[in-house]
Protein backbone atom coordinates (compact mmCIF):
# COMPACT_ATOMS: atom_id res chain seq x y z
CA UNK A 1 0.00 0.00 0.00
CA UNK A 2 1.36 2.92 -0.87
CA UNK A 3 1.06 6.67 0.79
CA UNK A 4 -0.81 9.04 -1.56
CA UNK A 5 1.94 11.78 -1.41
CA UNK A 6 4.61 9.31 -2.63
CA UNK A 7 3.18 9.72 -6.14
CA UNK A 8 4.54 13.47 -6.34
CA UNK A 9 8.01 12.50 -4.11
CA UNK A 10 11.29 11.57 -5.59
CA UNK A 11 11.10 7.68 -3.11
CA UNK A 12 14.49 7.01 -3.68
CA UNK A 13 15.35 10.17 -1.22
CA UNK A 14 13.14 9.56 1.39
CA UNK A 15 13.14 9.62 4.31
CA UNK A 16 13.71 13.05 4.30
CA UNK A 17 16.25 15.04 5.75
CA UNK A 18 13.39 17.02 8.07
CA UNK A 19 13.87 16.21 11.92
CA UNK A 20 11.66 13.95 13.52
CA UNK A 21 8.24 15.61 14.17
CA UNK A 22 8.84 18.55 12.27
CA UNK A 23 5.97 20.30 10.51
CA UNK A 24 7.40 20.70 7.10
CA UNK A 25 6.10 16.90 6.19
CA UNK A 26 2.69 17.70 7.19
CA UNK A 27 3.08 21.16 4.59
CA UNK A 28 4.48 18.35 2.16
CA UNK A 29 1.19 15.59 2.78
CA UNK A 30 -0.83 19.02 2.41
CA UNK A 31 0.39 20.40 -0.40
CA UNK A 32 0.48 16.72 -2.14
CA UNK A 33 -3.20 16.16 -1.00
CA UNK A 34 -4.37 19.70 -2.69
CA UNK A 35 -2.59 18.58 -6.22
CA UNK A 36 -4.18 15.19 -5.82
CA UNK A 37 -7.34 16.54 -5.43
CA UNK A 38 -6.97 18.89 -8.37
CA UNK A 39 -5.93 16.37 -10.26
CA UNK A 40 -3.08 19.24 -11.67
CA UNK A 41 -1.03 18.23 -14.93
CA UNK A 42 2.04 17.83 -13.28
CA UNK A 43 3.89 19.08 -16.36
CA UNK A 44 2.88 22.38 -16.04
CA UNK A 45 3.84 22.85 -12.46
CA UNK A 46 7.19 24.76 -11.38
CA UNK A 47 7.82 24.74 -7.58
CA UNK A 48 10.82 27.26 -6.49
CA UNK A 49 12.37 28.05 -3.24
CA UNK A 50 14.61 30.19 -1.33
CA UNK A 51 17.15 28.85 1.42
CA UNK A 52 16.20 27.29 4.76
CA UNK A 53 14.91 24.54 6.39
CA UNK A 54 11.49 24.98 4.41
CA UNK A 55 13.42 25.68 1.54
CA UNK A 56 13.95 22.00 0.75
CA UNK A 57 10.30 20.83 0.45
CA UNK A 58 10.96 21.07 -3.59
CA UNK A 59 13.93 19.01 -3.95
CA UNK A 60 11.71 15.79 -2.67
CA UNK A 61 9.21 16.60 -5.07
CA UNK A 62 9.11 14.38 -8.66
CA UNK A 63 8.60 17.97 -10.28
CA UNK A 64 10.40 20.51 -12.39
CA UNK A 65 11.69 22.67 -9.58
CA UNK A 66 14.50 25.57 -8.72
CA UNK A 67 16.23 25.67 -5.57
CA UNK A 68 17.47 29.54 -5.65
CA UNK A 69 18.61 32.02 -3.71
CA UNK A 70 18.26 32.98 0.04
CA UNK A 71 14.97 34.98 0.05
CA UNK A 72 14.73 35.72 -3.99
CA UNK A 73 12.56 32.73 -4.58
CA UNK A 74 10.05 35.20 -5.91
CA UNK A 75 12.26 37.05 -8.19
CA UNK A 76 13.27 33.19 -9.49
CA UNK A 77 8.78 32.40 -10.18
CA UNK A 78 8.53 35.94 -11.39
CA UNK A 79 10.64 35.22 -14.55
CA UNK A 80 9.28 31.51 -14.29
CA UNK A 81 5.73 33.11 -14.64
CA UNK A 82 6.10 35.87 -16.93
CA UNK A 83 8.29 34.15 -19.31
CA UNK A 84 5.37 30.90 -19.33
CA UNK A 85 1.95 32.26 -17.71
CA UNK A 86 0.50 28.82 -18.35
CA UNK A 87 2.87 27.53 -15.91
CA UNK A 88 1.24 26.65 -12.39
CA UNK A 89 3.91 28.27 -10.09
CA UNK A 90 4.33 27.30 -6.14
CA UNK A 91 6.82 28.94 -3.97
CA UNK A 92 8.05 27.51 -0.83
CA UNK A 93 9.64 29.57 1.60
CA UNK A 94 10.32 30.68 5.25
CA UNK A 95 9.51 33.21 7.86
CA UNK A 96 13.37 34.04 7.63
CA UNK A 97 12.92 34.09 3.79
CA UNK A 98 10.41 35.79 3.74
CA UNK A 99 10.17 38.28 6.19
CA UNK A 100 14.13 39.08 6.61
CA UNK A 101 15.97 38.84 3.69
CA UNK A 102 13.30 38.74 1.02
CA UNK A 103 11.18 41.10 2.71
CA UNK A 104 11.20 43.24 -0.68
CA UNK A 105 10.67 40.34 -3.35
CA UNK A 106 7.39 39.24 -1.45
CA UNK A 107 5.78 43.14 -0.78
CA UNK A 108 6.70 43.54 -4.49
CA UNK A 109 5.39 39.91 -5.59
CA UNK A 110 2.13 40.85 -3.52
CA UNK A 111 1.75 44.59 -5.00
CA UNK A 112 1.53 43.08 -8.33
CA UNK A 113 -0.36 40.88 -7.75
CA UNK A 114 1.21 37.86 -9.94
CA UNK A 115 0.13 34.72 -10.14
CA UNK A 116 2.32 32.41 -7.66
CA UNK A 117 1.38 30.39 -4.97
CA UNK A 118 3.23 30.70 -1.85
CA UNK A 119 3.59 28.82 1.12
CA UNK A 120 5.41 29.85 3.94
CA UNK A 121 6.53 27.88 6.99
CA UNK A 122 6.22 29.84 9.76
CA UNK A 123 8.81 28.02 12.80
CA UNK A 124 9.16 31.37 14.56
CA UNK A 125 13.17 30.92 14.16
CA UNK A 126 15.56 30.30 11.37
CA UNK A 127 16.12 26.42 11.79
CA UNK A 128 18.55 25.91 8.67
CA UNK A 129 21.52 27.66 10.43
CA UNK A 130 20.76 26.85 14.50
CA UNK A 131 17.87 28.88 15.87
CA UNK A 132 18.48 33.11 15.51
CA UNK A 133 15.53 35.34 16.40
CA UNK A 134 13.50 36.03 13.06
CA UNK A 135 10.92 38.75 11.99
CA UNK A 136 8.16 37.01 13.10
CA UNK A 137 9.66 35.28 16.86
CA UNK A 138 7.07 35.90 19.43
CA UNK A 139 7.61 39.01 21.63
CA UNK A 140 9.72 37.12 24.90
CA UNK A 141 10.24 34.04 23.07
CA UNK A 142 13.69 32.75 23.36
CA UNK A 143 16.32 31.98 20.00
CA UNK A 144 20.40 31.90 20.08
CA UNK A 145 19.99 35.53 19.14
CA UNK A 146 17.74 36.35 21.89
CA UNK A 147 18.82 34.56 24.94
CA UNK A 148 16.46 36.42 27.35
CA UNK A 149 13.68 36.43 24.91
CA UNK A 150 12.81 38.40 22.19
CA UNK A 151 12.20 42.36 22.80
CA UNK A 152 11.24 43.05 19.16
CA UNK A 153 7.39 43.32 17.45
CA UNK A 154 6.91 39.98 15.59
CA UNK A 155 5.74 41.04 11.36
CA UNK A 156 2.31 39.79 10.44
CA UNK A 157 3.14 38.07 7.24
CA UNK A 158 -0.34 38.16 6.63
CA UNK A 159 -1.00 41.57 7.57
CA UNK A 160 1.51 42.70 5.15
CA UNK A 161 0.52 40.61 1.96
CA UNK A 162 -2.98 42.19 2.82
CA UNK A 163 -1.70 45.69 2.85
CA UNK A 164 0.73 44.90 -0.10
CA UNK A 165 -1.97 43.66 -2.46
CA UNK A 166 -2.38 39.53 -2.57
CA UNK A 167 -5.63 38.41 -4.27
CA UNK A 168 -5.74 35.55 -1.42
CA UNK A 169 -4.10 35.15 1.89
CA UNK A 170 -5.01 32.96 4.90
CA UNK A 171 -2.91 31.00 7.72
CA UNK A 172 -3.16 27.81 9.19
CA UNK A 173 -0.99 25.38 11.01
CA UNK A 174 0.12 21.82 10.94
CA UNK A 175 -2.25 20.97 13.48
CA UNK A 176 -4.99 21.92 10.72
CA UNK A 177 -4.55 19.77 8.08
CA UNK A 178 -7.68 19.64 6.66
CA UNK A 179 -8.01 23.70 6.44
CA UNK A 180 -4.41 23.46 5.11
CA UNK A 181 -5.28 21.87 1.71
CA UNK A 182 -8.34 23.50 1.42
CA UNK A 183 -6.44 27.04 1.37
CA UNK A 184 -3.81 25.02 -0.90
CA UNK A 185 -6.45 24.60 -3.40
CA UNK A 186 -7.62 27.77 -3.22
CA UNK A 187 -4.42 29.38 -3.61
CA UNK A 188 -3.77 26.88 -6.52
CA UNK A 189 -7.22 28.45 -8.51
CA UNK A 190 -6.49 31.77 -6.99
CA UNK A 191 -5.95 34.01 -10.48
CA UNK A 192 -2.97 36.09 -8.78
CA UNK A 193 -1.10 36.62 -5.57
CA UNK A 194 -1.64 33.58 -3.12
CA UNK A 195 0.03 33.59 0.26
CA UNK A 196 -0.77 30.87 2.48
CA UNK A 197 1.35 30.86 6.15
CA UNK A 198 1.52 27.48 7.61
CA UNK A 199 2.49 27.66 11.64
CA UNK A 200 4.66 24.63 12.34
CA UNK A 201 6.56 23.24 14.80
CA UNK A 202 10.45 23.18 15.01
CA UNK A 203 11.05 21.77 17.91
CA UNK A 204 14.76 21.36 17.55
CA UNK A 205 15.40 24.72 17.75
CA UNK A 206 12.17 27.02 18.36
CA UNK A 207 10.85 24.12 20.74
CA UNK A 208 14.12 23.16 22.72
CA UNK A 209 15.05 27.03 23.56
CA UNK A 210 11.73 27.73 24.66
CA UNK A 211 11.67 24.42 27.36
CA UNK A 212 8.75 22.76 25.23
CA UNK A 213 9.30 18.81 26.70
CA UNK A 214 8.71 17.67 23.78
CA UNK A 215 7.69 18.08 20.15
CA UNK A 216 4.03 17.08 20.68
CA UNK A 217 3.60 19.73 23.48
CA UNK A 218 4.88 22.72 20.49
CA UNK A 219 2.23 20.78 18.49
CA UNK A 220 0.18 20.77 21.19
CA UNK A 221 0.46 24.51 22.11
CA UNK A 222 -0.03 25.77 18.37
CA UNK A 223 -3.07 24.01 18.40
CA UNK A 224 -4.58 25.48 21.54
CA UNK A 225 -3.37 28.79 20.97
CA UNK A 226 -5.02 29.24 17.08
CA UNK A 227 -8.09 31.63 16.93
CA UNK A 228 -10.27 31.53 13.88
CA UNK A 229 -10.79 35.06 12.89
CA UNK A 230 -13.94 34.53 12.86
CA UNK A 231 -13.88 34.34 16.76
CA UNK A 232 -11.20 36.64 17.01
CA UNK A 233 -13.04 39.50 15.41
CA UNK A 234 -15.20 39.77 18.58
CA UNK A 235 -12.02 40.12 21.04
CA UNK A 236 -9.79 42.57 22.41
CA UNK A 237 -6.49 42.94 21.69
CA UNK A 238 -5.51 42.17 24.64
CA UNK A 239 -7.09 38.61 24.51
CA UNK A 240 -5.28 37.74 21.26
CA UNK A 241 -2.09 38.33 22.72
CA UNK A 242 0.36 35.53 21.68
CA UNK A 243 -2.58 33.52 19.93
CA UNK A 244 -1.92 32.69 16.76
CA UNK A 245 -5.46 34.18 14.53
CA UNK A 246 -6.08 31.34 11.82
CA UNK A 247 -8.35 31.52 8.10
CA UNK A 248 -8.71 33.11 5.23
CA UNK A 249 -8.41 36.60 5.45
CA UNK A 250 -8.33 37.82 1.65
CA UNK A 251 -9.91 36.56 -1.30
CA UNK A 252 -10.78 39.12 -4.00
CA UNK A 253 -10.31 39.50 -7.29
CA UNK A 254 -7.68 41.73 -8.89
CA UNK A 255 -5.79 42.42 -12.42
CA UNK A 256 -2.50 40.19 -12.49
CA UNK A 257 0.73 40.90 -13.66
CA UNK A 258 1.64 38.35 -16.18
CA UNK A 259 -1.82 38.82 -17.82
CA UNK A 260 -1.01 42.15 -17.97
CA UNK A 261 2.26 42.44 -18.87
CA UNK A 262 1.25 39.66 -22.11
CA UNK A 263 -1.15 41.99 -23.23
CA UNK A 264 0.67 45.24 -22.70
CA UNK A 265 3.01 43.21 -25.39
CA UNK A 266 0.69 42.07 -27.62
CA UNK A 267 -0.58 45.77 -27.90
CA UNK A 268 2.99 47.13 -28.83
CA UNK A 269 3.73 44.62 -31.32
CA UNK A 270 5.31 46.00 -34.31
CA UNK A 271 5.11 42.88 -36.36
CA UNK A 272 2.03 41.04 -35.19
CA UNK B 1 -6.54 -1.07 6.90
CA UNK B 2 -4.34 1.34 8.32
CA UNK B 3 -0.53 0.24 7.12
CA UNK B 4 2.69 1.66 8.53
CA UNK B 5 5.93 1.90 7.03
CA UNK B 6 8.06 1.13 9.65
CA UNK B 7 11.24 2.38 8.17
CA UNK B 8 9.75 5.65 7.32
CA UNK B 9 8.93 6.34 10.52
CA UNK B 10 11.06 8.76 13.00
CA UNK B 11 8.89 8.37 16.39
CA UNK B 12 7.42 11.39 16.62
CA UNK B 13 4.46 10.24 17.81
CA UNK B 14 2.41 12.64 16.54
CA UNK B 15 0.63 9.90 15.14
CA UNK B 16 -0.48 8.70 18.88
CA UNK B 17 -0.92 12.34 20.15
CA UNK B 18 -3.49 13.48 17.19
CA UNK B 19 -5.64 10.61 16.06
CA UNK B 20 -9.18 11.13 17.83
CA UNK B 21 -9.70 7.84 18.51
CA UNK B 22 -6.04 6.77 19.77
CA UNK B 23 -5.43 4.00 17.57
CA UNK B 24 -1.33 3.47 17.65
CA UNK B 25 0.97 2.71 19.99
CA UNK B 26 4.32 2.77 20.16
CA UNK B 27 6.12 -0.85 18.88
CA UNK B 28 8.47 -2.66 20.88
CA UNK B 29 10.61 -3.61 18.56
CA UNK B 30 13.27 -1.38 16.86
CA UNK B 31 13.52 -0.25 12.93
CA UNK B 32 16.12 0.07 11.09
CA UNK B 33 16.95 3.24 12.32
CA UNK B 34 17.18 2.31 15.57
CA UNK B 35 14.04 4.14 16.86
CA UNK B 36 10.43 2.23 18.15
CA UNK B 37 8.10 2.97 15.32
CA UNK B 38 4.32 3.42 15.88
CA UNK B 39 2.16 0.48 15.49
CA UNK B 40 -1.65 -0.22 15.25
CA UNK B 41 -2.68 -0.68 18.59
CA UNK B 42 -6.60 -1.48 17.38
CA UNK B 43 -7.86 -0.71 14.21
CA UNK B 44 -11.28 -1.45 14.91
CA UNK B 45 -11.74 2.34 16.95
CA UNK B 46 -10.66 3.56 13.56
CA UNK B 47 -13.37 6.19 11.61
CA UNK B 48 -11.23 6.50 8.26
CA UNK B 49 -10.85 10.26 9.14
CA UNK B 50 -7.42 9.95 7.49
CA UNK B 51 -5.80 12.59 9.61
CA UNK B 52 -2.90 10.39 10.72
CA UNK B 53 -1.73 10.30 7.01
CA UNK B 54 -1.71 14.05 6.48
CA UNK B 55 -0.09 14.51 9.82
CA UNK B 56 2.55 11.94 9.98
CA UNK B 57 5.63 14.28 8.91
CA UNK B 58 7.43 10.99 7.25
CA UNK B 59 4.45 9.35 4.93
CA UNK B 60 4.43 6.40 6.89
CA UNK B 61 0.95 6.04 7.58
CA UNK B 62 -1.42 4.94 4.96
CA UNK B 63 -4.85 4.23 5.80
CA UNK B 64 -7.78 2.58 3.53
CA UNK B 65 -11.23 1.79 4.40
CA UNK B 66 -12.14 -1.08 3.96
C1 LIG C 1 22.48 35.70 1.41
C2 LIG C 1 22.43 34.73 2.54
N1 LIG C 1 22.43 35.20 3.80
C3 LIG C 1 22.35 34.33 4.83
C4 LIG C 1 22.29 32.99 4.61
C5 LIG C 1 22.25 32.04 5.79
N2 LIG C 1 20.92 31.47 5.98
C6 LIG C 1 20.60 30.27 5.46
S1 LIG C 1 19.04 29.79 5.84
C7 LIG C 1 18.80 31.21 6.76
C8 LIG C 1 17.50 31.46 7.49
C9 LIG C 1 16.55 30.33 7.50
O1 LIG C 1 15.38 30.67 8.18
P1 LIG C 1 13.96 30.56 7.53
O2 LIG C 1 13.92 31.29 6.25
O3 LIG C 1 12.96 30.97 8.55
O4 LIG C 1 13.82 29.02 7.16
P2 LIG C 1 13.81 27.72 8.07
O5 LIG C 1 15.19 27.14 8.00
O6 LIG C 1 13.41 28.09 9.47
O7 LIG C 1 12.80 26.83 7.42
C10 LIG C 1 19.92 32.02 6.74
C11 LIG C 1 20.04 33.31 7.45
C12 LIG C 1 22.31 32.54 3.26
N3 LIG C 1 22.21 31.23 2.97
N4 LIG C 1 22.37 33.42 2.26
S1 LIG D 1 15.74 22.43 12.33
FE1 LIG D 1 13.58 22.82 12.76
S2 LIG D 1 12.68 23.47 10.80
FE2 LIG D 1 14.66 22.50 10.37
S3 LIG D 1 14.15 20.35 9.92
FE3 LIG D 1 14.67 20.48 12.10
S4 LIG D 1 12.69 20.79 13.12
FE4 LIG D 1 12.39 21.26 10.96
S1 LIG E 1 3.51 10.32 12.92
FE1 LIG E 1 4.62 9.06 11.42
S2 LIG E 1 6.79 9.34 11.88
FE2 LIG E 1 5.64 10.06 13.66
S3 LIG E 1 5.49 8.25 15.00
FE3 LIG E 1 3.65 8.24 13.74
S4 LIG E 1 4.17 6.96 11.98
FE4 LIG E 1 6.10 7.51 12.97
S1 LIG F 1 -7.91 7.44 10.16
FE1 LIG F 1 -8.41 8.78 11.91
S2 LIG F 1 -9.20 7.37 13.45
FE2 LIG F 1 -8.17 6.10 11.94
S3 LIG F 1 -6.09 5.85 12.71
FE3 LIG F 1 -6.05 7.63 11.38
S4 LIG F 1 -6.40 9.39 12.70
FE4 LIG F 1 -7.01 7.54 13.84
Amino acid sequence: MEHFALKYLRKDRLPHIFCPGCGIGIIINCTCKAMDELNLDLDKVVLTSGIGCSSRIPGYFYLDSLHTTHGRALAFATGIKVANPELTVICFTGDGDTGAIGGNHFIHACRRNIDITVICVNNYIYGMTGGQVSPTTPEEKVATTAPYGNIENPLDLCKLAEAAGASYVARWTTAHPFQLVRSIKKGINKKGFAFIEVVSQCYTYFGRLNKFKNNIELLKYIKENSININKAKNMSEEELKGKIIVGEFVDREKSEFSEEIHKLIDKHKIVK
Amino acid sequence: MIFINKELCKACYICIEFCPKKVFTISKELNKKGVYPSEVDDESRCTYCKICELMCPDQAITVVKK
